[in-house]
């Protein structure tokens, strides 16, 4: 039986790799959250790893959760995450080998002009989302096991309580839509900055509360063990991962921008 | 990759009546009927007009029908997306992202599949029965009526082909219905979900239920031919 799981996951494997384009030996498979590609980082910094190590890298964007599925089933070469209590689970699992604090950026409250239940300028997140669950408004929410998913209900846990019935809005989709649909709804969501930032003036949402600690958002990439998982691209994944982490890398995630506005903040040591 | 352990509890899951998952099971069963409830007269006047009635642009007419039969769902969505977004001139309905948005969205990918099946079962129909119905004074409307019962089975099928196109149908149902939780999350846009989530028990459960479906379908159709083909 076993034998025949083993074979059925290695063709379900190969299948989705067979389905990505004319894919090279040397390509470096990369699994990380939305909130990379959505906000147009990954398309700013990987042409020029790309360049400078002359492998391609091919992006699957989906929540945390299911990027270290990914990594943990052999299906990607590293990974960017973004959910530290899953990421540590992962790595005393033994499916990565190395894993590398790269950069942080900041979850924020966004809202309708609006704003029915007045929690514009708190800067207390749990209080302020207490006052959207008892002001009846719309909250959406991921509801797809994604890092942001796991925050957001972090913060509800606290809160003791959160939006009932039609009012909590539970989408099972990545954070752009997410946001699409808040903005359509007039309901408030969590989001991480930079997605929101490449999501404003589509929406028409604002910042109602943001520069709590507790919504600190740090991001890790990680190695998948090449001992689990013989067949991964493991020089490819460690010279993405060690450019990611170097100077270099570094200063172009610093110097990522949208509207002007720094999006994401490196913090490799 | 584990398969064992998520099949079980799938069943556990389909067995025990887990009210989620039978949820977004009524989800997709409700709005799929209702959607060829509400389209199938217009659809199946339309395909038998077009096979009994001459008219100026009627080849251009059967063309274009047989052309949205593969016409992406996905287009469909976006069109309604964009009539129904608060900015869209519906968007005054405020029905994005709701059930009846997902009822209008399978309307309109079920209205070729039932109009081009309805036309070639009257076509494949002997004049004859039209044509004995109107001699013995039977007016237009009941001839037509007598026409589409010696065809029933053919009219079947297509309902049937239209009602398995829709309730498995994702792009559509995901862009105007928006996977909401124990709103608009049905079986196809579940799927695509769970496995999103790397959770495998619930697709797999869906799964199941998406395919009996279709067996079933083609089980009573099939069933429905032999019968009529005997008589």
């Amino acid at each position: 039986m076993t034998t025949l799981i083993r074979w059925l996951s290695s063709a379900l494997a190969g299948l989705l790799v067979a389905c990505m384009p004319a894919q090279a030996a040397d390509d470096i498979r990369l699994a990380t959250t939305t909130s990379t590609e959505n906000s147009g980082l990954l398309k700013e910094l990987l042409p020029k790893f790309e360049a400078k190590y002359g492998a391609k890298v091919r992006v699957v964007a989906v929540g945390t959760g299911a990027a270290l599925k990914l990594g943990e089933n052999c299906d990607a070469d590293v990974l960017l995450v973004h959910a530290r209590p899953l990421e540590d689970k992962f790595m005393a699992a033994g499916y990565g080998s190395v894993r590398k604090d790269i950069m942080y950026n900041d979850f924020i409250i966004v809202g309708p002009k609006s704003d029915p239940a007045g929690i514009r300028g708190s800067k207390d997140v749990i209080a302020a989302m207490k006052k959207t669950a008892t002001s009846g408004a719309k909250f959406v929410s991921r509801g797809d096991e994604s890092g942001t998913h796991q925050m957001e209900r972090s913060y509800w846990k606290e809160v003791g309580t959160q939006p009932q019935g039609a009012a909590y809005v539970s989408a099972g989709q990545g954070m752009g839509q997410v946001l699409t649909m808040a903005g359509e709804l007039q309901g408030y969501t969590l989001s991480d900055r930079a997605t929101y930032a490449a999501y404003k003036d589509k929406t028409g949402l604002e910042i109602l509360v943001e520069g709590d600690p507790r919504m600190f958002n740090p991001y890790g990439v990680i190695v998948v063990n090449p001992q689990k998982c013989p067949t991964v691209n493991n020089k490819g994944a460690v010279a993405l991962a060690d450019w990611m982490a170097s100077a270099e890398g570094q200063k172009d995630i610093a110097a990522f921008k949208i509207n002007g506005q720094q999006m994401f903040f490196p913090d490799a040591k | 990759m584990e398969l064992v352990a998520p099949t079980r509890e799938a069943f556990r899951l389909l067995f025990t009546g887990d009210p989620q998952l039978w949820r977004i099971i009524w989800t997709s069963l409700y709005c799929s009927m209702i959607a060829i409830a509400l389209i199938a007269p217009f659809a199946i006047a339309l395909g038998f007009l077009i096979a009994k009635v001459r008219f100026p642009g009627r080849r251009a007419l059967v063309i274009t029908v047989q052309g949205l039969l593969s016409f992406p769902t996905v287009v469909v969505g976006l069109t309604i997306y964009m009539l129904l977004s608060r900015q869209g001139p519906l968007g005054f309905l405020h029905l994005l992202f709701t059930p009846e948005a997902m009822i209008i969205g399978y309307m309109v990918i079920a209205f070729p599949v039932l109009v081009v099946f309805t036309l070639s079962a009257v076509q494949g129909a002997d004049p004859r029965v039209y044509e004995t119905a109107r001699s013995l004074g039977a007016h237009k409307l009941l001839a037509a009526w007598t026409t589409l019962r010696e065809v029933r089975f053919g009219v079947m099928a297509s309902i049937f082909n239209g009602f398995g196109r829709v309730v498995s149908e994702v792009g559509c149902s995901i862009m105007v219905g928006g996977n909401i939780a124990g709103l608009t999350r049905n079986i196809p846009t579940a799927i695509a979900l769970e496995t999103s989530k790397g959770e495998f028990a619930q697709g797999i459960a869906l799964g199941f239920v998406l395919i009996a479906l279709a067996l079933g379908i083609n089980a009573v159709l099939s069933f429905m031919q032999g019968e009529g083909g005997m008589t």
